[in-house]
């Protein structure tokens, strides 16, 4: 097992390492598997800077943050200095962010380091990390195969232990199918638990900031820095992000029959059986349970989502920041940078978005899909009362091989049928690396828990945690 | 079967201040035949008399005070960002 968060931060109070040598460590491994294509750009002086800066407080004796000296990697559509804010996108190419995201703030305040920005589907469109526009990045595991996506790099570089965690977002399953593909925890918390502020917002009534790391501890103590209200991010929680040690000793967890069927590839059926079965011997009761309204959450999801998208992208214009084309008209000049700014996914979801708005079109679908979701939501609360942690796999696939789902949108839809969900009801879910198939490819179990619930769910996969290593 | 017309894509298109090619429209226009297909299941979905959802966290009306806060950047930092400015001013091309 590798070293934890907490115990490298002590390595380096106790100076048995130094900040400088653990920054330049994760620098000189980013650079040594550049081949995966993971990484967008490095914030190499900065991050040194920073690095100098830990050292000289701790010879000075000054009283150290809990993430003091700790390299992090953040998904490029996070805003940060030291490195272009991207978005895997052209249009955003140059962008030098004039600001940083609560969430880098909040961890930096602590001590930790954002060395790097990792690889993303521009804006957060997609399931494979292949919509960038900078190419695609590699699984960890097999470089023949996708890295998943959305938050594809920062899954990659924390499997390949550059750094011991990473930031993502998870809009629809951008945290937790990365992470399954590649063999680490991926946790999205719920809904309005961590600041979006400095984020580039996709879908803004199911964005979430959320994290990447090899260990279950280490989720929670990431997790819990970055949970709280922010007053410039007005969808946050007051914090609720307690320890989880009250953990109920046996817990009732429902397994979701209509996520277990033949369309599920028999080896993540099996990993998925196997993990149940670890948490019967660690003596938790697990229970089929029914959820039929499951099947419409992809529908549901596709015009919710480019709904907001639409809306969201229209902020890019070539007018304030970004890039511009060349142009004699306003209209010429908006309808251009954004045709040469955007890949096509990115037009897809924005064309889908504005059908679905269309007059004619709205309540047939967006108003339609809006009350599917309240009837998923009530679903959940439902299953809720009888159980405390719902269970599905997090994709019905491992990771694929590159170019196989991309002439389809639809197909590449079909790999988030199980990280939409809890999405939607705005619940927390975490991806858990629950074996591999029969080629080594890691496969990922999903728990679910309810609204605010994160605490009791870090708090089972850290009880967990022996049982599969 | 959804049926998209290309023209109806290009209306689309222009709505969404997109400039698309025409190879880009006609591959448009196919996608969002599929995918309008495959949404169109909701309809299966008996909805009656259920409320919409739009946001999850049950917050409504969150106020602050009517106060200018700092902010880490300034009027020039931002203008920087501006791919054509001049005194002090965002530039755009003739509205009129």
């Amino acid at each position: 097992m590798r070293q934890s968060i907490a115990d490298l931060v002590l390595a380096i109070q106790s100076k048995q390492v130094s900040a400088r040598q653990t920054v330049e460590m994760a620098l000189a491994k980013a650079k040594t598997i550049s081949d995966y294509h993971a990484l967008l750009s490095l914030s190499e002086e900065r991050a040194l800077q920073r690095a100098d800066q830990i050292d000289a407080q701790l010879a000075s004796g000054q009283t150290l943050g809990r993430l003091s000296g700790v390299p992090f990697v953040v998904k490029d559509n996070f805003l940060a200095f030291g490195a272009p804010t991207t978005a895997a996108t052209r249009i955003l190419e140059n962008f030098n962010a004039p600001l940083q995201a609560t969430a880098i703030e909040k961890l930096e305040a602590e001590g930790a380091i954002c060395i790097g920005k990792a690889n993303l589907d521009a804006f957060g469109h997609g399931g494979s990390t292949e919509n960038s526009a900078f190419g695609p990045t590699k699984n960890a595991h097999d470089k023949t195969r996708v890295a998943g996506g959305s938050s594809g790099g920062s899954a990659v570089v924390t499997a390949l232990d550059v750094v011991p965690f990473a930031l993502g977002t998870d809009t629809g399953g951008s945290i937790r199918q990365p992470a399954s593909f590649n063999g680490v925890y991926g946790m999205k918390p719920s809904y309005g638990a961590v600041s979006r502020f400095g984020v580039i917002s996709m879908a803004s009534s199911t964005d979430t900031v959320g994290c990447f790391a090899t260990q279950a501890s280490d989720v929670e103590l990431v997790m819990s820095i970055m949970a709280g209200r922010d007053p410039r991010d007005m969808t946050t929680l007051p914090d609720f992000f307690k320890s989880s040690s009250e953990l109920k000793s046996s817990c009732k967890i429902g397994v979701i029959r209509d996520t277990m069927t033949e369309d599920i590839a028999p080896d993540v059926r099996q990993a998925t059986l196997d993990y149940i079965e670890k948490l019967r011997q660690a003596g938790h009761d697990v229970q089929e349970v029914d959820m039929p309204i499951i099947k419409y959450a992809l529908a549901t999801y596709y015009v919710v989502v480019p709904a907001e998208i639409s809306s969201n992208l229209a902020r890019y214009d070539g007018i304030r920041y970004g890039q511009a084309a060349e142009a004699d008209s306003l209209v010429e000049l908006y309808g251009r940078s954004r045709d040469q700014g955007f890949v096509m996914e990115n037009k897809r979801r924005i064309m889908i978005g504005s059908y679905v708005l269309s007059s004619g079109y709205f309540d047939a679908y967006y108003q339609k899909a809006q009350k599917a979701r309240t009837l998923l939501i009530q679903a959940y609360d439902t299953l809720f009362e009888s159980c405390d942690i719902l269970l599905s796999p997090v994709s019905p696939t491992t990771a694929f091989e590159f170019e196989s789902n991309v002439s389809d949108p639809v197909k590449m839809y079909l790999a988030d049928i199980m990280t939409v969900p809890p999405s939607l009801a705005g619940l927390p879910a975490i991806s858990v690396p629950a074996g591999q198939d029969k080629d080594g490819l890691p496969v990922g179990v999903q728990l679910i828990a309810k609204y605010q619930a994160d605490n009791q769910l870090l708090g089972l996969v850290k009880q967990m945690e022996p049982a599969h290593v | 079967m959804s049926n998209v017309s290309t023209n109806s894509v290009r209306q689309l298109a222009t709505l969404s201040a997109l400039e698309l090619d025409e190879s880009e429209l006609q591959l448009l226009t196919r996608d969002l035949e599929k995918i309008l297909d495959y949404v169109q299941e909701l309809d299966q979905l008996d909805t009656t008399g259920v409320a919409p959802t739009y946001q999850v966290t049950g917050l409504s009306n969150v106020w602050r005070q009517d106060k200018v806060e700092e902010s880490s950047a300034d009027a020039a930092t931002l203008l920087e960002l501006a791919p054509h400015s001049q005194a002090m001013q965002v530039k755009v091309p003739k509205v009129l």
